[in-house]
């Protein structure tokens, strides 16, 4: 028992120091932005601080480059060295929270073998999600048919949520960004 | 009854040390035919009614927002969400000094910055379609776009020189009670960044070209209304973090 409270001591401990270490001034965590992932828990965007990230936009029903981007995601990250790999979570953000609930998602994500903890899907409130878009430097817009024009992009973000590279290539892999990866996230 | 004599004084006397709160005109919306087709083709914008804010948001009123809330002041605000060149007109964080004056729109302000000042007044920025419907009007038509004249007044604006100083908020009034909508400073609108998204990039089966490409979106049915396309133009070249010489905005709420 002991040992466990010395254990959750040091935990909060090591939490506290890494919150203390200031963010830096472009980090896209200065965004006080609340996710709702698929499994239906809400974090906070800032608390993905600590792990790489490849962050992409997308939603459920696009039909065509959705699929894509999502496979992108998917063969960048096991294109990585298997040490590399797993210092590296994925997130897909979607935009059109009105139709992307906590239910789609999950389905979503099970149907496309999207587990966690790798996969994070996550939601957040329309405003929110605009704003997210701006940080990130993606555009999108929605059509009257409900579908919605958007970039497709992956993104990386360092352990402090820097955007350190990003790629349009979508479909197939991009090699100079795999290595930009890599680089990345050994740098000590 | 002194007490509630005293209560009514105190209240009042609280309502006039506040600065007058912003004004906000409704507008009726309807079916609109945008610069921008919604579907990319020939659709035209549906705007549900909603209210802009008379004036565009001044250098004295963004100076009473950062006061109120010090995280949005020019030396404590994050790189990520108002880049270097923010607000550095006014003299210092707390002050304008002289080369920005009160009444004056306020300019160097970033689309996050905007954001979080309109919702201190429970607003948020006006989208594309509600600015440009709102900007069509003139002092007597809500829809003065096909008036040559008018479009030649507008144009002319845009080559005033802008090393000049920007003229103090209070123009001319809209049919619909709106000032300086046309001829003082660009404007942020809140969907800035889904202006120039091309409306068939779902199809595109080239991976290559995925990413978005903008031409195709605006209508050249539209094509003499240049004023408004040059507004386009900025709003989609710029970042969320952006701050330039000339760009302000105004807030809007929903009916």
């Amino acid at each position: 028992m002991k040992r466990l409270l010395l254990l959750v001591a040091g935990l909060l401990l090591a939490g506290s120091v890494w919150a203390a270490s200031p963010l830096p001034g472009d980090s896209i965590y200065h965004l006080p932005l609340q996710l709702t992932m698929q499994n239906g828990q809400q974090q906070w965007l800032s608390a993905r601080r600590g792990r790489a990230q490849l962050v992409t936009m997308f939603y459920t029903h696009c039909q065509m480059v959705c699929p894509m981007i999502i496979d992108s995601l998917r063969l960048t990250r096991n294109a990585l060295e298997p040490s590399v790999r797993g210092q590296v979570d994925l997130l897909a953000v979607s935009f059109d929270p009105v139709h992307d609930d906590v239910a789609t998602l999950r389905a979503y994500a099970e149907k496309r073998r999207l587990d966690p903890p790798i996969w994070t899907l996550a939601r957040a409130e329309p405003a929110q999600v605009r704003q997210l878009s701006g940080v990130l430097g993606l555009q999108y817009r929605q059509l009257p048919d409900g579908e919605f024009n958007h970039s497709s992009e992956l993104i990386l973000l360092d352990v402090d949520g820097r955007i350190a590279a990003r790629t349009t290539v979508i479909g197939k892999l991009d090699p100079a960004f795999v290595k930009t990866v890599s680089e990345v996230v050994s740098r000590p | 009854m002194r007490a509630w004599l005293v209560l009514v004084l105190v209240c009042l006397g609280l309502m006039l040390a506040r600065p007058a709160a912003a004004e906000y005109a409704a507008l009726p919306g309807g079916s609109f035919t945008s610069v921008l087709p919604a579907d990319g083709k020939l659709a035209p914008a549906q705007v549900a009614p909603f209210r802009m804010r008379t004036e565009l948001v001044t250098n004295g009123e963004f100076l009473a927002f950062v006061k109120a809330h010090p995280e949005w002041q020019r030396d404590k605000v994050a790189s990520i969400l108002a880049d270097a060149r923010y607000l550095t007109h006014w003299e210092d964080s707390g002050t304008l000094g002289d080369g920005a004056r009160s009444r004056q729109p306020v300019t160097r302000i970033s689309w996050f910055a905007a954001q979080a000042y309109c919702e201190s007044e429970h607003a948020r920025l006006p989208s594309w379609y509600e600015w440009e419907f709102a900007a069509a009007a003139d002092a007597t038509r809500p829809d003065a776009r096909k008036d040559a004249a008018w479009r030649e007044s507008i144009l002319s604006w845009y080559g005033r020189p802008s090393s000049t100083a920007l003229p103090q908020v209070g123009g001319v009034a809209n049919v619909y009670g709106v000032r300086d909508m046309n001829g003082l400073v660009w404007e942020w609108v809140d969907d800035f960044n889904a202006l120039m998204v091309a409306s068939d990039s779902r199809q595109q089966g080239d991976p290559d070209l995925l990413k978005f490409c903008g031409a195709g979106a605006l209508s050249m049915q539209e094509k003499e209304n240049y004023a408004v396309l040059m507004r386009i133009a900025m709003l989609s070249a710029l970042k969320a973090a952006d701050t330039t010489n000339n760009m302000g905005f105004r807030c809007a709420k929903s009916k």
